[in-house]
């Protein structure tokens, strides 16, 4: 019986093995294959750098690499804002409404982003807000919003609403209240959701796609045209940065927050 | 007494903290949504400068053309695939990571198993053309170690396109499954086991019911944004990767047809909406 457990756990570790091969593998090569010498991705293996040299040529990608890193920090601090407001009051006051308030959160992440992305097109056409940098941005803010109050709203389910009771008898008005108790408090929290905010943002496709025109883009979108055309290994190194970046993004927000609820 | 002094503040006091945000929403994405169900009844854009009338053509376009329809059903189906294959591979991995590995390697390896779902998307896609491709590293890894000659060349194909989707999403269904694992009490487990039940009994009577509602949420997760996908049939399914989605970023970029694709737009919102309907009553008893 116990031998069959130990075999068990041990099938089980090696599957765990097995997953994260199949997960990051692809990514893997990839990444070689950006490092290696032929256009055509052929073998054997010769190391070069010349692709990401190459990349540094590109003035459509860099311009739209900023244009990506811009968005996303502006939509990171809109979203920051907007988003602990909205989850403070969410927290701090009782209303009519406000279930219906928080359900309203879940549609822009539940409905696909082909749905939302097109819908934004035809709106902003529609309204004169157009397409462009300035659509994408208030688009993105727009996607990224709910997750910040969601997670903003976690971390101030850990609050004690006593502290801020004992600040009020100390003779703390609201805003020093909100300044000097609460918001240290759920610092962690806001952190986390901006950095999800920087990276939905930043990692946007779909919703991009149909807001850019052809000389206001992201990078994602540009990758897309690219890959459309052919593949290149100098898509392969500029993705192999983004996937870094991202990678190397997450694992500051895991240090804010921790995803799954560990014990 | 924080809810005394909860409720007697309200609406009043939250509304100035509440209102940039919805309101933010409120332009960005419910108006949208509603333009587009309007526009999907209009014969042209009334900007475009040209006449336009209300209609329900763009909807009897759906309706009486067979393809509109097929592409949703091979939508659905795409959807279906990709959402079993992701319980196959999601689920026995969410219960050794929550049930089997303890302490410090399991946080380490769960976070492995989420980050790539939190990088991007189209990039991790691209990375599959090249594995897949013809003379890529499957076909030449497999090459070098077979004694015959094979050609691997799933790439441009409906394979491909799930294998991608799958890569995708798969830690969705890991995420939601490991959280209702991790919440089920060992000592259920020891009390079925100690009264003689086997372990194919407990994980049938008891660790899979109370870990239904993280299936139906990664389901759910997987199954909706899967039906209204675009980019990935595109990179990895070539010309056989045309889909319901593909068709409604087709009315948008190519072909200009936008009522319609408006219209085929709200067709799909109204399917993930009853979808989401459906999975709601568990999703809830999770919560």
């Amino acid at each position: 019986m116990m031998a069959t457990t130990r075999i068990l756990e041990g099938l089980g570790r090696f599957y765990i093995g097995l997953l994260l091969a199949f997960l990051y593998l692809p990514i893997i090569i990839m990444a070689l294959m950006s490092f290696n010498v032929s256009p055509f991705y052929q073998l054997p293996f010769e190391w070069t750098t010349e692709w990401y040299a190459s990349l540094w040529q590109n003035d459509q990608l860099i311009a739209a690499t900023w244009n990506s890193v811009e968005i996303a920090v502006i939509t990171t601090i809109i979203c920051v804002v907007l988003g602990s407001a909205a989850s403070l009051a969410l927290y701090r006051y009782e209303f009519r409404g406000k279930k219906f308030l928080q359900a309203l959160l879940f549609p822009p992440i539940a409905i696909p982003w082909l749905i939302t992305g097109t819908a934004m097109l035809i709106f902003f056409f529609g309204v004169g807000i157009g397409r462009g940098l300035h659509a994408i941005l208030l688009g993105h803010v727009a996607l990224a919003l709910p997750y910040v109050i969601v997670v903003v709203s976690a971390r101030l389910q850990t609050f004690a609403p006593e502290l801020e009771e004992a600040a009020r008898s100390l003779g703390a008005n609201q805003w020093q209240v909100t300044r000097r108790v609460t918001l240290p408090w759920i610092m962690p929290g806001v952190i986390a959701g901006g950095l999800f905010a920087f990276a939905v943002s930043f990692d946007q496709f779909v919703v991009s796609y149909f807001l850019a025109t052809p000389g206001q883009t992201t990078l994602p979108v540009e990758i897309y045209a690219a890959i459309r055309k052919g593949f290149t290994p100098e898509i392969n190194a500029v993705s192999t940065i983004i996937i870094v970046v991202s990678m190397a993004l997450m694992l500051l927000t895991a240090r804010f927050f921790k995803f799954g609820g560990e014990k | 007494m924080a809810a005394a002094t909860a409720s007697r503040s309200g609406l009043r006091s939250a509304l100035p903290l509440l209102a940039p945000a919805y309101l933010w929403l409120t332009v960005a994405i419910f108006l949208p949504l509603s333009a587009m169900v309007f526009f999907s009844f209009m014969t042209e854009l009334p900007l475009s400068g040209k006449p336009w009338a209300f209609t329900l053509g763009n909807y009897a376009a759906f309706f009486s053309q067979s393809l509109y329809l097929t592409l949703l059903l091979a939508s659905l189906r795409l959807g279906l695939e990709v959402t079993l294959w992701c319980v196959v591979i999601g689920y026995p991995a969410a219960y050794v990571l929550a049930k089997v590995l303890k302490g410090r390697s399991r946080e380490a390896i769960f976070l492995l198993v989420i980050l790539p779902f939190w990088s991007n998307g189209l990039v991790r896609i691209f990375s599959w053309a090249m594995v897949l491709r013809e003379g890529g590293i499957l076909d030449t890894a497999l090459n070098a170690v077979l004694p015959f000659k094979i050609n691997i060349d799933l790439m441009y194909s409906y394979p491909a396109v799930i294998i991608g989707l799958v890569h995708s999403y798969v830690p969705y269904m890991v995420l939601t499954c490991y959280l209702t694992l991790q919440a089920i009490d060992d000592s259920l487990i020891e009390a079925g086991r100690s009264l003689g039940a086997s372990r194919l009994q407990v994980l049938k009577r008891v660790i899979i019911p109370l870990s239904m509602p993280g299936l139906v949420a990664g389901a759910a997760l997987i199954f909706v944004p899967v039906v209204g996908s675009f980019m990935e049939p595109r990179i990895l399914g070539g010309r056989t990767g045309t889909f319901y989605g593909t068709i409604i970023e087709d009315q948008f970029v190519a072909v200009f047809n936008w009522p319609l694709g408006a219209a085929l737009s709200f067709i799909l919102l109204a399917v993930v909406l009853v979808i989401l309907a459906v999975a709601s009553p568990v999703l809830r008893r999770a919560a």
